[in-house]
């Protein structure tokens, strides 16, 4: 039964103008205004990637100089990672989905949802601001003394954009802890939500806990820098260590922020592709929550040739091999999930298959290094680059584009072209394993990382993954096109094109303003997929 | 439901005003952990350079006035309590208890701002501000009593603008009890507002003995 | 918490704001004696135990539910793992920093 888009009024249609969406307070409206700005910061800290790429084409320094190269790569970082992978699920398609996978109209503060948004905007200003300004130079973690006291480029902008990027995710994360408490729907018990909650309730965990402490630490580098109250500078007595332990204590959790969301995407891909139920569900949303608390306690895995104490480094070398335990069950779990299961490979499961062994390998190489002895060796080489960009991109962006699909037809109402959607999920995979792998080789056999410059022997690594890259944002602009090509010329897609399980596939799609037209009573269990399957099986 | 002469219904995406009620008191809270571990950076960092130069640390404490800061302690403790009887005044939905108790708190806070705003002024004639001009007077120990002076300021300037913003919100809340927006049913925001003042104050009850009482006794 | 929600007896907050200020002269008293090491934890003792009466009794958390008691206990707790893992570093060090 299709909706007929027109007639009926939803979300989208229920008012018009700009006004109308600059002063929202319905969560889904501020969701896609989210969407339409990070996929804005995407486009920006990916320019900088190109022009890193095509440095690195040669050996010599000979695009860029040593001083520019040094920016490139700062705003790089400081946008795909405070303005782009933070928010990417949580502000978009958690804020669409929260309030509606436990039955409620709005989150419990719509207004602060709103003013989430304009900080998140504000911070987001001054980081363009400052790259507009000549950038800054420091990498994007900051490090002391040289962000404040050394470098001659715009740090206390680009730090207080980040500063403001975070408080965005405070209110955020606030947000969706006391929806989850307060405001779950009638029968909605704690181990009948969708793991894609539990995901997000764990993250936000980790953003009311741990994005503080990298806040204070910003405001001592600003402070540093205008007033010269210097508390990390050396020549005081001061230790610039101190900013790494303040900064780390954050952004370790910072990557599980990343990361969780998106494996609360994959839960909800998995079973509905396979029309199973996620296997271990009960282990699938205590390994979040562990996953939530124990990345707290290891981010001297950051710091291990920094001066930090060799023992102290053990004991974060040990508690970083524990923080892997949750995410294998979760992977373990998926997979058993699809075990016997009636696999469809449609669009969002392709992107799903691609996390599962990006993410297993970027997962793996974390555990190098936290073996102490081997990141002394790989610490500062494209290992590390490559470690990360497996978990960040090859898991985060993959489960993000995989969600943004799944969910098109219920944020949209349409459906988007499903050979175009296969299509570019492959491309993106290709191309993604073509720029990043070599970056392993490279960085085992030493080549430095944040260097314009490299000696000849790396050159063909180098090359390859420069040529992935440009496969890879090929990869990511095709659903740029065919997704908005969607939203006007898309097949009309139905309440539930997926036949999934969970409360925002039994409204319409778009759904009305408040959601739902009566509040749903719960009475079953997550992911009841078997009955369907039964019946399917009967018709064969 | 409610019998007060003004009803006030809960926003449109609660069901009943006890859900409201109970999510911006848990919202609130979850603020205040974020607070917390705002705060708690500056303590960490405070923790590492005293337990590292204890002895500059007390030297350079000794130049803060313990009268001062022992008269803001009990002025500051003293503005909690008269927050706490605004919250209470609201809760028997006394209109102009509340407005006259959330006075007392904004004139205490206020007092506390001026004796900091004093104590500032009186650092900075006597050199001891971080940056180009500090001075002191131990040679041997001007560095490590640098970055004392560093860690007073950047804690009890954070504290002091938490007590701005503060101030601010009692403003707002005295001009919406002055329109009658409170009652036994509905006092929520008062309630919140408290929370937020009392721990400002707690922050202070540690930034007290921290930075003014190292070592006295020399 | 109710709507009305438990009103505490202002006999309570008068009584609580009398314990503030006589541990407020006693960490004053304390600070002019040389404890020695013991100086700082006899200044933590009591600045704990004024900040536990306001958060009791002041901010209700006496009368509160147990959700509210997990999150007051769950910033506590991470303020300690800050503390206690940075603190690690430094005394493990065995060097001036």
């Amino acid at each position: 039964m299709e909706a007929s888009l027109e007639r009926r009024e939803h979300y989208l249609n229920v008012s018009y103008g700009i006004k109308s969406w600059l002063l929202t307070t319905d969560h889904k409206r501020i969701a896609l205004l989210y969407l339409a700005t990070i996929t804005l910061f995407f486009f920006v800290g990916g320019a900088f990637a190109v022009l890193m790429r095509l440095e690195l084409i040669t050996p010599k320094g000979d695009l860029v100089s040593a001083e520019t190269y040094n920016k490139l790569f700062t705003m790089h970082g400081v946008m795909m990672i405070f303005f782009f992978l933070s928010p990417s699920v949580p502000a978009t398609l958690g804020n669409f989905l929260v309030p509606m996978m436990i039955g409620a109209r709005d989150l419990a503060f719509p207004r602060i949802n709103l003013l989430s948004w304009y900080v998140f905007i504000f911070g987001g200003v001054l980081g363009l601001g400052a790259a507009a300004m000549g950038g800054v130079d420091t990498g994007w973690t900051f490090y002391t003394p040289y962000s404040s006291t050394y470098s001659n480029s715009a740090v206390v902008l680009t730090a207080v954009g980040a500063f403001f990027a975070g408080f965005s995710s405070i209110l955020t994360g606030l947000n969706f802890i006391v929806t989850i408490h307060k405001m779950r729907a009638p029968g909605l018990q704690w181990f009948r939500l969708p793991l894609f909650i539990w995901a997000h309730y764990a993250t936000s965990l980790i953003m009311i806990l741990g994005t503080p402490v990298v806040a204070i630490a910003i405001v001592l580098v600003a402070l540093e820098r205008l007033f010269r109250i210097g508390i990390f500078d050396p020549n005081l007595g001061g230790d610039p260590v101190l900013f790494q332990h303040l900064f780390w204590f954050y952004s370790h959790p910072a990557v599980y922020i990343m990361i969780l969301p998106a494996m609360g995407v994959i839960s909800e891909i998995v079973a509905c592709f396979s029309r199973r139920r996620v296997f271990g569900y009960r282990f699938v949303a205590f390994a979040s929550l562990s996953i939530a608390v124990i990345g707290f306690l290891v981010w001297g895995h950051h710091m291990f040739v920094s001066g930090q104490s060799i023992y102290a480094g053990m004991v974060f070398s040990f508690l970083s091999f524990l923080v892997a335990v949750p995410s294998a069950v979760k992977v373990f779990n998926w997979m058993a999930t699809m075990y016997k299961g009636a696999i469809s490979y449609h669009t969002p499961m392709l992107y799903a298959f691609g996390f599962l062994g990006l993410f297993t390998v970027g997962g793996l190489t974390g555990l190098f290094l936290a073996t102490l002895a081997v990141d002394v060796h790989v610490h500062d080489t494209y290992f590390i680059v490559a470690h990360f960009h497996y978990i960040m991109v090859g898991g985060t962006v993959m489960a993000y584009m995989g969600g943004i699909h799944f969910w098109w037809p219920k944020i949209t109402g349409r459906l988007y072209p499903e050979a175009w959607g296969r299509f570019s999920a492959l491309i993106v995979f290709l191309g993604f394993n073509l720029t990043f792998f070599p970056q392993f080789l490279l960085g085992y056999l030493g080549m430095p990382r944040r260097y314009h410059a490299y000696p000849e022997e790396f050159q063909v690594l180098n090359v390859m993954s420069s040529a992935g890259a440009s496969i890879l944002g090929i990869g990511y602009l095709i659903p740029m096109i065919y997704l908005i090509w969607s939203m006007r010329y898309g097949k009309p897609a139905g309440d539930n094109p997926w036949r999934a399980t969970g409360l925002e596939w039994q409204t319409s799609s778009p759904p009305p303003t408040e959601n739902f037209e009566e509040t749903p009573l719960v009475t079953a269990p997550p992911y009841a997929y078997a009955k369907e399957e039964e019946e399917a099986t009967v018709v064969h | 439901m409610s019998t007060s002469t003004n009803p006030v219904l809960p926003a449109h995406h609660f069901d009943d005003l006890q859900q409201q009620h109970e999510a911006a008191q848990l919202g609130m809270w979850v603020f205040l952990i974020t607070e917390i571990m705002f705060f708690g950076g500056l303590f960490a960092a405070y923790t590492v350079y005293r337990s590292s130069y204890h002895q500059a640390f007390g030297a350079a404490s000794r130049h803060l006035d313990i009268t001062l800061g022992t008269f803001n302690t009990v002025v500051l403790i003293g503005s909690s309590l008269t927050m706490a009887l605004a919250v209470h005044a609201a809760q028997r939905g006394r209109r102009r208890a509340i407005i006259g108790f959330l006075i007392a708190t904004i004139l205490l806070g206020a007092v506390f701002l001026g004796v900091k705003a004093f104590e500032y002024t009186h650092k900075f004639h006597e050199h001891l501000v971080p940056g180009h001009g500090f001075q002191f007077p131990d040679a041997a120990l001007a560095r490590p009593a640098e970055l004392y002076f560093g860690l007073y300021f950047a804690m009890t300037g954070m504290h002091a603008l938490h007590m701005i913003i503060g101030i601010g919100i009692l403003l707002v809340m005295i001009r919406l009890a002055a329109r009658g927006r409170f009652s036994a049913e509905h006092y929520s925001p008062i309630e919140v507002t408290g929370l937020y003042w009392h721990f400002v104050d707690i922050v202070w009850i540690f930034l007290f003995p921290l930075l003014y009482l190292i070592e006295r006794h020399q | 918490m109710n709507q009305p929600g438990h009103i505490v007896p202002l006999r309570v907050y008068f009584t609580i704001f009398g314990a503030l200020m006589v541990f407020t002269a006693l960490t004053v008293w304390v600070a002019y004696h040389d404890l020695g090491n013991f100086n700082i934890v006899a200044a933590m003792t009591i600045a704990v135990a004024k900040a536990t009466l306001v958060v009791l009794y002041f901010m209700h958390v006496r009368y509160a539910s147990r959700l509210i008691w997990v999150v007051v206990s769950a910033g506590l707790v991470w303020l300690v793992i800050l503390l206690s893992l940075t603190m690690s570093d430094y005394l493990t060090r065995f060097a001036a920093v």
